[in-house]
């Protein structure tokens, strides 16, 4: 799969001038949404200033969740920052840390046993589809649908938490992947359970799909709303369903081919529309992507180790240099830059969240909408806190 | 037998009055039945409030209430002896008497409105030869009791949440008298014991309820999606969304008032499901003539609480319509389609009889809807999309 | 046709309505806490330090190295050694800890406690119901909260229990041998060298202890 031919175009600044000007006399009606609010996936805040029902300004306000997590990790080991990696987005947490061990497996040169890339990939994609389950069910509920198709998802997502439990030990603050494959081995009764489980997704995506995809007020509602433009999209580095529902094709999962994923076949879905029934869409079709790697994954799986023979846990002293390690997660592109200096705590330790750049692009798609828009715009990006704070 | 059952609130009533001297009975009787009403419709009030929590848990996948009393059915007392102890709040620079009275028009003026329901046999509690139009005048002022609430709480979230709950429940008055009126037209009478005694009548022991006609079945479709916005539910509940700006109209309420308000609501429910009951689905009369001796007022609310039943499904399922949408659809949907309505149901009566006018009606009916539909969806640019995956 | 998208959402929910009066699929909660869904083996919540035998000071595995405390990541154990010694389950002299104490409310059950301790002494526990009215001390654990049986372990962690036994069986019989082995040596001829002072193996760095 080559990779995309971007045009990076240069731009003035992110201080332009409002798009929209306030028709009317009176002044703008100032309003924050949040910290408290019952749609805001978290503690954040918009300061949204209205016309009428039309949003002339917007700003978003974060931080309230900031924990630290880069400057504490500079204070302790490698492997003590993988638990803290969980934190970060924590619905998806098993692709957190598969990013995290993949910066670091470049750092030191390691090598991953086949077994573990399967069962990363596994867990991988099984992560993915109870994100995008989610994302779905909380747009809806955000849209006033009380919770029922919310609560579908979360079905789901319990049967998958249990595999999670049994497999990893907890249900979402996993720690489970190391430097050089995984911490356990799936025993076979496991990947009995988690065929059966993927056996049982197909029908839920149909009754979700019926659920949704045609409802008219739905449609209404979220079809015309919220619309970035592909050259926008690319210029402020959105990645993720957001970018591929704005027409751009582009997965890290087909770019980079990290892990083994140039080995399982699945399409890319792309949007025509850029708006946000697009991007939920999107999410939607890649959920059944998703599904398709997963029965290929499962069928295909090799028997072995699931961690390197030579890797260390304590003393871990990584020689001086730098790394980048970026995965497809199922927010954008998710990405951690470790800079060593051979000792046994990283020099430096940064983390590329996908929501917070997916949020500075929120501004302009608000700009000229209703207000009661705005929930449904925000939504659509799906960010969670944890991983724009972090 | 079966008439004393069927009339026995009546002579209940009558025998009571009959303890006082004759001057005192009429005064009596009104009193009586009020003090009944009163009594019923609360409780109805709480048993369609744990039928939704129930419902809406069942639909999600989970049991709702299960705690206070055998499956959870004093969960609405505890809610009513919450909200009695809660703190009442009224803020320093509100209007104190308007802030007051607000909740306490809302529930006077619904109970109103049910004094002219028939709720069986002889059971109309004010028979007026202009029932429908006194029913109507209390729903508007349910209105009334809207602004006063966003008004008097000196808060501009407040009134931009009454204003917008205004202005949808003023637009889908004209739809909602627009779909009686057709059923007024047939009957030829503006009192609700002549529309229910008019469909009190049997052909081969199926009834002549309004709905199973053409122009019957689009009015009450018009009608029910109308008291759907009229009464503030989902999927037009967007003056008191959660997850929008704020609570709306009642932000500055707690405690009873809020109750209060939240009681005002369900016994608007429950008094419009009584309406559309009575002009289509025949009042109290039975669905097969067979089935004469179960108490007329049985069937009122049996037929009542089904009404309230749909209610909870559509708001458990649908998301809620935007500001704009809701108004568009109103103006310039349900309104032009129950003008036309009006002349299918006209055409029905004059095209004399035979099976012919009722293809034709319903033909036309159709029609204009899927047009206008079309028009409408196409003009918006919405509508199911297929996608395409990268090479 | 506008509205049949409606009416499809309207049959999805009400054919989950009626389904959760019969089947289990569609009505997925339990009524907590009379009825509790049956506790995954793996699952972990807090550790909790493994001893042999019936008394629980004498059979403590832990030698207190202190390894734990340095690798936990919010830094929740606090070890004091000992001064004197205690035989452990191969005879040899160790350490014990004086103090041993986790704070369960900075505790996150990351487990890296567990994978890097040499001596399996601590393990993670499935007690979550652990609220206590007491907001600083009742969540501070002592040792002696924290000491818990093998057969406890076996019970809540049956598999790995067994793997662990049969590691330190394992551990033992290479001990006792090469105890034999220097003592036959011993007993031969005096010249020969003298057997090196036994050192318990630990677990080989990068195997797993789940």
């Amino acid at each position: 799969m080559s990779a995309v031919d971007l045009k990076l175009e240069r731009t003035e600044g992110w201080n332009r001038p409002p798009v929209v000007e306030p028709d009317g006399e009176g002044e703008l009606l100032e309003v924050a949404m949040g910290p408290h609010h019952p749609s805001t996936h978290g503690v954040f805040r918009m300061d949204v200033a209205l016309d009428g029902e039309r949003v002339i300004r917007l700003k978003p306000v974060f931080g309230y969740l900031h924990r630290n997590h880069e400057k504490l990790a500079e204070g302790m080991s490698y492997l003590g920052s993988m638990p803290f990696t969980d934190r970060l987005d924590y619905i998806c947490p098993l692709t957190n840390n598969w990013a995290y061990a993949l910066a670091v497996e470049k750092l030191t040169g390691q090598q991953v046993p086949e077994r573990a890339e399967y069962l990363r990939v596994i867990l991988g994609e099984l992560t993915r589809v109870m994100n995008h389950a989610s994302a779905i069910g909380f747009l809806i509920q955000e849209m006033g649908a009380s919770g029922t198709p919310l609560m579908y998802a979360f079905k789901e997502r319990e049967k998958v938490l249990d595999l999670f439990e049994a497999l990893t030990g907890a249900r979402m603050m996993v720690n489970y992947m190391r430097f050089g494959g995984c911490r356990v081995d799936a025993t076979e009764s496991w990947l009995a359970g988690a065929r059966k489980v993927v056996a049982g997704l197909p029908q839920f995506v149909d009754e979700f799909e019926q659920l949704l995809m045609t409802n008219e007020i739905l449609m209404a509602r979220t079809q015309g709303v919220g619309i970035l433009r592909p050259e926008l999209a690319i210029n402020a580095g959105v990645t993720g369903p957001m970018l591929r529902a704005s027409g751009v094709n582009y997965d890290i999962r087909k770019v980079d081919g990290y892990g083994i994923y140039n080995r399982f076949k699945f399409r890319v879905p792309l949007g025509e529309h850029w708006d946000v029934y697009d991007r939920f869409m999107i999410r939607l079709l890649e959920i059944r992507e998703s599904i398709g790697i997963l029965e290929q994954a499962l069928k295909d799986i090799p028997t072995g180790p699931v961690m390197d023979p030579k890797a260390k846990i304590r003393g871990f002293r990584p020689k001086p240099g730098e790394a980048y390690g970026r995965i497809e997660a199922p927010k954008g592109e998710l990405g951690f830059y470790l800079i060593s200096d051979g000792g046994p705590n990283p020099y430096r330790y940064r983390i590329r969240p996908p929501s917070l750049i997916n949020l500075t692009i929120l501004e302009d798609m608000c700009l000229g909408q209703n207000v009661a828009d705005v929930v449904l715009i925000f939504g659509s990006v799906d960010i969670v806190l944890g991983e724009v704070d972090r | 037998m079966i008439a004393t059952a069927d009339q026995i609130f009546v002579l209940l009533q009558h025998w009571l009055v009959s303890f006082l001297p004759a001057v005192l009975q009429p005064v009596a009787a009104v009193l009586l039945s009020v003090v009944g009403i009163v009594a019923v419709f609360p409780t109805l009030f709480a048993l369609a409030v744990w039928m939704e929590r129930k419902g809406l848990g069942r639909m999600q996948n989970r049991l709702g209430p299960n705690r206070v009393g055998p499956f959870g059915l004093l969960q609405p007392i505890a809610d009513g002896i919450k909200s009695l102890t809660k703190e009442d709040i009224v803020p320093l620079s509100a209007d104190a008497v308007v802030h007051f009275m607000a909740p306490v028009v809302l529930v006077v003026v619904v109970f109103m409105g049910i004094a002219v329901l028939p709720i069986g046999r002889n059971m109309t509690l004010v028979s007026m030869d202009s029932g429908l139009l006194f029913f109507f005048a209390m729903g508007a002022s349910t209105e009334l009791s809207v602004f006063m609430a966003g008004w008097s709480s000196r808060n501009k979230y407040s009134l931009l949440g009454a204003m917008r709950g205004v202005a949808q429940m003023i637009s889908y008055e004209v739809p909602l008298l627009m779909s009686s009126v057709a059923v007024v037209m047939i009957t030829g009478s503006l009192s609700l014991d002549k529309i229910v005694a008019a469909q009190n009548q049997y052909t081969w022991g199926l009834p002549h309820w309004y709905i199973f006609t053409p122009w019957g079945l689009a009015a009450f479709v018009m009608f029910a999606i109308a008291a759907t916005a009229e009464t503030n539910r989902s999927p037009f509940d967007l003056p008191e969304g959660e997850s929008e700006l704020v609570a709306g109209y009642f932000t500055e309420y707690s405690g009873f008032k809020f109750a209060l308000f939240f009681l005002g609501e369900y016994v608007g429910m429950l008094s419009i499901s009584g309406l559309g009951t009575t002009l289509f689905l025949g009042g109290w009369s039975a669905p097969f003539s067979i089935l004469g001796f179960v108490p007329s007022w049985i069937w009122f609310f049996a037929k009542v609480m089904l009404s309230i039943c749909v209610f909870i499904w559509v708001r458990g399922t649908l998301p809620r319509m935007r500001q704009d949408q809701l108004m568009n659809f109103a103006w310039k949907f349900v309104l032009p389609l129950t003008l036309l309505n009006l002349f299918v149901a006209a055409l029905l009566r004059i095209l004399g009889d035979g099976w012919q006018r009722w293809a034709l009606c319903s033909a036309i009916l159709l029609l204009a809807y899927g047009l206008m539909a079309r028009i409408g969806m196409y003009r918006e640019h919405i509508g199911p999309r297929k996608y395409r995956y990268a090479e | 046709m506008l509205g049949e998208g409606i009416l499809k959402g309207l049959a999805e929910t009400a054919r989950n309505f009626a389904g959760s009066f019969v089947s289990a699929d569609r009505l997925t909660t339990v009524q907590y806490p009379e009825q509790r869904i049956a506790p995954i083996e793996a699952t972990r919540d807090f550790p909790f330090l493994v001893y042999d035998g019936a008394d629980w000071e004498a059979g403590l595995r832990c030698v207190a190295c202190q390894i734990c405390e340095k690798e936990c990541p919010p830094q929740c154990i606090y070890i004091v050694k000992s001064t004197d010694k205690k035989p452990d389950y191969v005879g040899k002299q160790q350490f014990y800890p004086a103090r041993f104490d986790i704070d369960i409310s900075v505790c996150m059950s990351c487990q890296i406690c567990v994978e890097v301790c040499p001596f399996e002494a601590i393990k993670m526990d499935t007690e979550f119901e652990l609220s206590t009215t007491d907001r600083f001390g009742g969540l501070l654990h002592d040792r002696k909260e924290l000491a818990k049986s093998n057969e406890h372990y076996h019970k809540i962690h049956p598999t790995e229990a067994l793997e662990v036994d049969a590691r330190l069986a394992e551990e033992k019989a290479k001990t006792e041998a090469k105890a034999k082995a220097a003592a036959a040596k011993a007993a031969a001829p005096p010249g020969t060298a003298a057997a090196a002072p036994q050192k318990p193996v630990p677990a080989a760095p990068g195997e797993t202890t789940a």
